[in-house]
C-alpha cells in the first residue's frame, strides 16, 4: 500500500533563490511528525508545495498514491489536506460558526449549509469555542483565533493535517490545552505534521522529526536522535557552538 | 434584516411596479419600466459586486452586447422573446469567456479590466458597421399593437426578467454558491484554502451578472426600437448600476431593488426640474451616499432598529 | 512601405506619446501612492485647457506663461479637496474611492459644461513647422512635446530628490512605517493628490495648444491615462513615460494602417492583453499593488 504522502525530489525556486531543494519524504497513515528548522529554512514553503499554494519547480508530490503536484489549493482541501496558517486568516465579517461552516461545506462532507451548521457547531464545542459561535470572527483574541483555525481545519475532514505554528504566541497553560487537543485529533486517526519552533511541543508529540535547513532535509528520525544530531545543532546554532556542544553535550543542553 | 420584512418589501415593490398601468398614465408606465430595467441590472451586478465583492464595471458591456445580439436576431426574423433568450445566452457565453480573462485580476486591476470590456465592445460596435450599422446605430423592428399595448407589454417583460433575477438571487444566497462567494469577498486566499473553487465561483457570479443584463438589454432594444454604440455601451450606466446597489445595500436580496428604484425616481424628479444640473445632482447624491450612508438604505434601517 | 511616411507616423506617435506620458504620470502617482483611481483626472485636464484658452482669448496671456499658474490653481484646489473630503475614505475599498471620485467628476463635468459649454476650443499659435526631407513637424507640437517631457522629468526629480518626494515614496512603500517615522500621512496624501492634479493641469494647458479642447474628451483622456498606467506599470514616472510613448506610437501606427477608430481599439486591446499577461506593466515591480 502506498504512503499517505510521498514527496520525491521536490524543489522550489523563487527567482534565483532555492527555497526548497530535493526533498524526499514519506508520511505513513497515523503518524505524528514534527517539522523543524531555523527561520527561513523553507518550512512554510514546503507546506505550500504540499497544499497546492505553490507548484514545485521539480519533483512530484503524491497523496494516497495520486500525483497531486499540480493541484490547486481547493483541490487539496477537498482531498483531505487541511492546514492552519502561521498568520491566522479568518473571514472577518462572518461569525465564528460561519467560518467553520465554510470548511465543512466546501471541503468536508456537508451537502447543504444547514448540515454544515450542525457539523460546525460540534467542532466548535470540541475546541472550546462553543460559547463564541455567534460572535464575529474579527473580535476573537489570538488564542481563540488559533482554535478557530483548528476547528475550521477539523471541519474539513482532513486525512492529513498540517499545523503551521499553531502554538506560537500562546502561554504555557494554553499550550497544554492545545497539546491535549492535538493528541485527541491524532487519536481519531488523522495524520499530523507539526511545524513548530517550540521543542517542548515537538518532543512530547512527535513520533518522528524532520529537520529542514536551507531548503534541504538534513535529518529524519526519532525525536531524541534528531535533537542530538550534530548537523541539526549546527544548523540551529552555527558551527562554533556546535563544536562546544559536541564536547559537553549535557551541559549545553541544560543551558 | 428580518426575512419577513424582506419578503414584504419585495412583494410591495413587485406589486407597485406591476400596478403602474392602473394609473392610466403612459409616463408612469414608462418610469415603472425603467425601474424594472434598472432593478434587473442592479440585481445582476449584485452577484459579482455584492456577493463576490469584485468591483465590476462591466454592466454596460453586458447590456450593450445583449441589446445588439437581440436586435440582430430580431432583425434576422427570430421571434422577439426568443431573440431575448438568445441574447441572454450569447451574453452568458461572452461573460464566461471574458470572466476567465479579467477575473484573474483583483482590486483596481479588475475594475479597469471590466471598464475596458465596455470600451472595447463599444469600439467594435462602431467599427464593424457592416453588422451593427456603426456609429449611426441600428433600427429594431417595432412591435405591432399600438403604443398602449407596447408600453404594458414591455413593463411586464422587464418585470418578468426581474422576477427571474430575484429567483436566481434567492437560490444563490441560500446555497453553496452564495456562501462561497461571501467567503471570496472577505478573503479570497482563505476561501481557496477551505476548498472553495474560487475561479469557478467567480466565473459563475460573472455569468449570472451578465445573463440578466443581456436579456434586459435585448428587451430594452426592442422597446426603444433603436440602438447606437454610445447608448448601448454607456459608461454612465456602468457606474450608475453599482451606485444603485451601494445605495440600497450590497450583498442583499432587496437592497438592489430598493436602491435602483430610489435612484430612478430621484433622477426623474430631478431631471424634470433641473435639466441642466442633472449630472451634478446625481454626483452630489453619490458623494453624500459615500459619507452618510455607507451601508446603504438597508443598513440605515438596521441602524434605526438597533437604536430604537 | 514608404520610409519617410513611416518615420513621419512614428514621430507623430512619439509627440503624441510624450503628451500621453504627461497625462498619465499624475494619474499614476495618485493611484500608486493613494491607491485611488482618480476619475476626476480627465476633467481636470479639460478644465486646465479651458482656463488656458480663456486666458489666451480674453487676456492674451501666452499658454507657456499661464502653464504653471494654471497648473498650480488646479493642484491647490485638488489638494484641498483631498484634505477635506477624500482623505476621510481613503482607506476604504476600491469601489468606494472610485465611486466617490466619479461622483465628484460628475459635478465638475456638469459645472464645466454649464459655465463653458461643450464647443471645442483651441489656442492657435502658428509657430510654423520644421521640414526634414518629406517629414513635416509643426513647431507647436514639438514645443508641447518638449515641455511635456521636461515637466515629467521635473516630477521625477521631485520624487527622487526632494524631501517631499522622499516622503511620498516612503508613504507609498509602507504607510504605517512612514507614519511611525513622523511623516504626516494625510498631509502627504493631500500633497500627492495636488501634485497629480498639477500635472493634469499643465497637460491640459499643453493639449490646448495642439488639439481642440472639449468636455466630451474627458472620458477619452481618462481612458488614455488608464492604458498608459497599465501598459507602463503603476506608480513610477519611467513606467508612465514608457507606457505613454508605447501607446502613442501604437495608436499612430494603428491609425495609419487601420483608421482612427481601430487605433483606439488597439490601445484598449493592448491594455487588456497586458493586464492578463503582465499585470505589473512593462516596468512594474512584482508584489506591489
Amino acid at each position: 500500500m502506498s504512503a499517505l504522502l510521498e514527496l520525491t525530489g521536490v524543489s522550489k525556486r523563487f527567482g534565483g533563490i532555492d527555497a526548497v531543494r530535493g526533498v524526499d519524504l514519506r508520511v505513513e497513515r497515523g503518524e505524528i511528525i514534527g517539522l523543524i528548522g531555523p527561520n527561513g529554512a523553507g518550512k512554510t514553503t514546503l507546506v505550500n508545495l504540499i497544499t497546492g499554494v505553490h507548484r514545485a519547480t521539480a519533483g512530484t508530490v503524491r497523496f494516497e498514491g495520486a500525483d497531486v503536484t499540480a493541484q490547486r489549493p481547493h483541490e487539496a482541501a477537498r482531498r483531505g489536506l487541511a492546514r492552519t496558517f502561521q498568520i491566522v486568516q479568518p473571514f472577518p465579517q462572518m461569525t465564528v460558526l460561519e467560518n467553520v461552516m465554510a470548511g465543512s461545506l466546501f471541503a468536508g462532507a456537508s451537502a447543504t449549509p444547514a448540515i454544515a451548521r450542525e457539523d460546525a457547531m460540534q467542532h466548535l464545542e470540541r475546541v472550546g469555542l462553543g460559547a463564541q459561535a455567534h460572535r464575529p470572527a474579527a473580535i476573537l483574541t489570538l488564542p481563540s483565533r488559533k482554535r478557530l483555525e483548528l476547528a475550521k481545519s477539523l471541519a474539513m475532514k482532513p486525512r492529513l493535517l498540517l499545523l503551521d505554528e499553531v502554538n506560537a504566541g500562546l502561554n504555557t497553560s494554553e499550550i497544554d490545552g492545545a497539546l491535549e487537543l492535538i493528541r485527541s485529533i491524532a487519536a481519531d486517526g488523522v495524520t499530523i505534521i507539526l511545524i513548530e519552533h517550540l521543542m517542548k511541543v515537538v518532543l512530547s508529540l512527535s513520533q518522528r522529526v524532520l529537520v529542514l535547513h536551507q531548503g534541504a532535509l538534513i535529518a529524519d528520525g526519532p525525536p531524541r536522535a534528531v535533537v542530538d544530531d550534530p548537523r541539526v545543532v549546527e544548523a540551529y546554532l552555527g558551527a562554533r557552538f556546535a563544536a562546544r556542544f559536541a564536547q559537553h553535550p549535557t551541559e549545553a543542553s541544560r543551558a | 434584516m428580518a426575512s419577513h420584512w424582506r419578503r414584504i418589501g419585495i412583494g410591495l415593490w413587485l406589486l407597485g411596479v406591476a400596478a403602474a398601468p392602473l394609473s392610466g398614465d403612459n409616463y408612469v408606465i414608462k418610469i415603472a419600466t425603467f425601474v424594472a430595467f434598472y432593478g434587473a441590472l442592479a440585481l445582476s451586478w449584485n452577484f459579482i459586486g455584492g456577493y463576490a465583492g469584485y468591483p465590476s464595471f462591466a454592466t454596460a458591456a453586458f447590456v450593450g452586447l445583449g441589446s445588439y445580439a437581440g436586435a440582430l436576431c430580431q432583425n434576422a426574423g427570430v421571434p422577439m422573446v426568443l431573440s431575448w433568450g438568445l441574447a441572454a445566452g450569447v451574453t452568458a457565453i461572452a461573460a464566461a469567456a471574458l470572466g476567465f480573462v479579467v477575473l484573474r485580476l483583483r482590486g483596481h486591476y479588475f475594475a479597469i479590466g471590466s471598464i475596458a470590456l465596455v470600451e472595447i465592445l463599444s469600439l467594435i460596435a462602431s467599427w464593424w458597421s457592416g453588422l451593427t450599422g456603426g456609429g449611426e446605430g441600428l433600427n429594431v423592428t417595432i412591435l405591432p399593437g399600438g403604443p398602449v399595448f407596447i408600453a404594458r407589454f414591455f413593463l411586464y417583460a422587464m418585470l418578468a426578467i426581474v422576477v427571474l433575477a430575484l429567483v436566481a438571487t434567492v437560490l444563490v444566497e441560500r446555497g453553496r454558491l452564495g456562501f462561497g462567494l461571501r467567503c471570496i469577498a472577505q478573503n479570497e486566499d482563505a476561501a481557496e484554502m477551505v476548498g472553495v473553487p474560487t475561479t469557478l465561483y467567480k466565473v459563475l457570479a460573472f455569468v449570472l451578472s451578465g445573463v440578466f443584463c443581456g436579456a434586459a438589454g435585448a428587451a430594452y432594444a426592442s422597446w426603444v426600437a433603436y440602438i447606437a454604440p454610445t447608448d448601448a455601451f454607456s459608461i454612465l450606466l456602468t457606474v450608475k448600476v453599482p451606485v444603485m446597489v451601494l445605495l440600497g445595500g450590497p450583498g442583499t436580496v432587496f437592497g438592489p431593488l430598493l436602491g435602483s428604484s430610489a435612484l430612478v425616481l430621484l433622477e426623474e424628479t430631478v431631471w424634470a426640474r433641473f435639466l441642466e444640473f442633472h449630472q451634478a445632482i446625481l454626483g452630489a447624491v453619490i458623494v453624500a451616499l459615500i459619507f452618510f450612508l455607507p451601508g446603504g438604505l438597508l443598513g440605515l434601517a438596521g441602524r434605526v432598529r438597533k437604536s430604537a | 512601405m514608404d520610409v519617410a511616411l513611416l518615420v513621419q507616423v512614428v514621430l507623430n506617435g512619439l509627440m503624441l506619446g510624450a503628451l500621453y506620458a504627461c497625462i498619465a504620470v499624475g494619474f499614476s502617482l495618485v493611484w500608486g501612492v493613494l491607491n485611488i483611481i482618480n476619475m476626476l483626472h480627465g476633467s481636470l485636464i479639460v478644465l486646465a485647457g479651458y482656463l488656458t484658452c480663456s486666458l489666451w482669448t480674453e487676456a492674451h496671456i501666452h499658454p507657456f506663461a499661464s502653464l504653471i499658474p494654471v497648473g498650480l490653481v488646479i493642484g491647490v484646489g485638488a489638494a484641498v479637496l483631498q484634505f477635506v473630503l477624500i482623505n476621510r475614505v481613503v482607506q476604504q475599498p476600491v469601489l468606494t474611492t472610485l465611486t466617490l471620485t466619479f461622483g465628484l467628476d460628475m459635478i465638475l463635468y456638469n459645472l464645466m459644461n454649464s459655465v463653458f459649454d461643450a464647443t471645442p476650443r483651441r489656442v492657435t499659435l502658428d509657430l510654423g513647422r520644421v521640414t526634414l526631407g518629406e517629414v513635416v513637424l509643426p513647431w507647436d507640437r514639438i514645443a508641447a512635446m518638449l515641455v511635456a517631457l521636461a515637466l515629467t522629468a521635473l516630477l521625477y526629480g521631485i520624487l527622487r530628490g526632494s524631501r517631499l518626494g522622499r516622503a511620498i515614496v516612503a508613504v507609498r512603500m509602507d504607510r504605517e512605517a512612514a507614519s511611525l517615522m513622523g511623516i504626516r500621512v494625510p498631509r502627504i496624501y493631500a500633497l500627492t493628490f495636488g501634485l497629480g492634479a498639477f500635472m493634469a493641469g499643465v497637460c491640459g494647458a499643453l493639449l490646448s495648444i495642439v488639439y481642440p479642447i472639449t468636455t466630451n474628451a474627458t472620458g477619452q483622456l481618462l481612458g488614455k491615462a488608464f492604458i498608459v498606467c497599465v501598459v507602463g506599470g503603476l506608480g513610477t514616472v519611467p513606467g508612465a513615460l514608457v507606457g505613454g510613448l508605447a501607446l502613442g506610437v501604437t495608436e499612430s501606427l494603428g491609425s495609419h494602417w487601420f483608421g482612427p477608430q481601430a487605433a483606439a481599439l488597439l490601445g484598449f486591446a493592448l491594455m487588456l492583453a497586458l493586464l492578463v499577461v503582465r499585470p505589473t506593466g512593462l516596468l512594474g515591480r512584482k508584489g506591489y499593488e
